[in-house]
């Protein structure tokens, strides 16, 4: 057996070479961003692994479904039922005040918000990296996603586009340490900040004086100031609002509406795309609505 | 009689330890996951020197880097310094019972998640908590088992 020094150059300027070249790589990824375009290519490349790590879970949720019984199915049918029911009845509600709302904007000489695209994707996988919260949905750039597309759940705002693969894209949660959003309060319109604290279930706003009027109870929704998050979906909910005067600014935590524990199916919307509804199943967006999509 | 080696038993084995890196798991049991990718690369390295080095770890590193969402090189950079440790020593390490070995493991496998911690620390603020730690005696104690499995698969196969 030949051993490692009877060939190739020896073992410490292997490693001399490797950190050398991972320094490299981190800082050009890091400070420069130099990976934005490859990493579609990277990711599609490594994809398979991905849907082979995936696969368990899909294989139990698949015979988990198989396995419900028809009397499970019946009484989730009846609650849907009625669930749509009441969702119809709020739809018409919603119709005439959106009419009449857009009548008093127009009054006003104020743009009226147009309708946007939207498309369901899936989650795939969540990140296992504890130092950064991310997830992986099924949707990528065949589907028309684009990097810092605003991801919703049922309840409110989950996170944003990072970074989109050919048919998946990474997802950064609002609760990760290194993301922000602008939210305004609903009680008054007051202006914040919300980072993610690194845990799921906490936002903190930055930056708050002592003498802002902020609650217990404050619904806050993005305020569609940072250009990335469209305006007016429900952020969070504000859960603790500690005074200490012998500290330069007010300790207010705030609680995601979004589950972000639990998700499963995910809404993508296209801002800059006021185009018709999406048709869930096939949905194919034409050449100028993803030129128009891509637009910051 | 002259067998040809199996040259897909490493990459198949690294392949595999990939998949069980990533594998989607209950966050109660997402936080003891043992470090499948570095076991892999120790008992290779320790194994066959002279086929996986720095150099397969480092690219092993490239690739869990883009799959974790990493900034791309930091586990590439913790996983070149484990394996050239063991590398260097590799020796030395082949006599050392298996509990030995597992003990330094262990501490390796602590260096790695230092390792990372303290590249990420450079470019995000993150906290460091103790949790992070938890996968150090996972892999401890896993070590014996796959020790034994890969060395069963490097006779069956005769990799040299």
């Amino acid at each position: 057996m030949d051993t490692i020094f009877t060939r190739g150059p020896s073992i410490n300027s292997r490693l001399a070479l490797t950190l050398a070249l991972s320094v490299m790589l981190i800082v050009i990824d890091h400070k420069f961003d130099g990976f934005n375009s490859t990493r579609v290519y990277l990711n599609s490349l490594v994809s398979p692994i991905q849907y082979l790590a995936n696969l368990p879970s899909v294989m139990l949720s698949e015979s988990a479904q198989r396995l419900t019984s028809h009397q499970q199915l019946r009484s989730e049918n009846e609650r849907l039922t009625n669930k749509l029911l009441m969702m119809s009845e709020r739809l018409q509600r919603f119709d005439i005040i959106e009419a009449e709302n857009s009548q008093l904007r127009k009054l006003l000489d104020a743009p009226v918000k147009p309708e946007m695209r939207k498309t369901v994707a899936e989650l795939m996988a969540v990140d296992n990296n504890p130092f950064s919260q991310q997830i992986l949905i099924n949707r990528g750039a065949i589907d028309g996603v684009f990097p810092l597309q605003s991801v919703l759940d049922d309840r409110g705002i989950v996170g944003q586009v990072m970074e989109v693969g050919t048919t998946n894209s990474r997802v950064l949660l609002i609760s990760d340490v290194t993301h922000a959003i602008p939210v305004r309060s609903v009680r008054n319109n007051i202006r914040f900040i919300a980072s993610g604290s690194g845990s799921l279930d906490e936002l903190i706003l930055e930056h708050v004086p002592h003498s802002v009027d902020v609650q217990e109870g404050d619904l806050l929704l993005s305020s569609g100031l940072g250009q990335v998050f469209p305006e007016g979906y429900p952020v969070a909910r504000v859960n603790k609002v500690v005074r200490d005067e012998s500290l330069p600014f007010a300790t207010v935590t705030a609680q995601p509406l979004a589950r972000l524990d639990r998700l499963k199916y995910l809404l993508l919307i296209w801002p800059q795309a006021p185009v018709a509804d999406d048709q869930p199943k096939e949905d194919q967006p034409t050449e100028a609505e993803l030129i128009e999509g891509n637009k910051p | 009689m002259k067998v040809q080696s199996r040259f897909y038993v490493i990459p198949a084995s690294l392949l595999i330890a990939l998949v069980l890196q990533i594998m989607p798991l209950p966050i109660e049991a997402d936080l003891y996951r043992p470090d499948w990718v570095l076991i892999v690369l120790a008992y290779w390295s320790m194994a066959l020197p002279n086929r996986v080095n720095v150099g397969i770890a480092f690219i092993t590193g490239l690739a869990m880097d883009i799959l974790l969402g990493t900034a791309i090189g930091i586990h590439s950079f913790a996983l070149s310094v484990s394996v050239w440790v063991l590398v260097a020593n590799y020796q030395r390490l082949r006599n050392y019972s298996v509990w030995q070995q597992a003990i330094v493991i262990g501490l390796l496998s602590a260096l790695y998640h230092l390792l990372v911690f303290w590249l990420q620390h450079l470019l995000t603020d993150i906290y460091f908590l103790f949790d992070y730690l938890w996968p150090t005696f996972t892999s401890m104690l896993l070590w014996p088992w796959i020790f034994w499995l890969l060395r069963k698969s490097r006779r069956q196969f005769r990799v040299t």
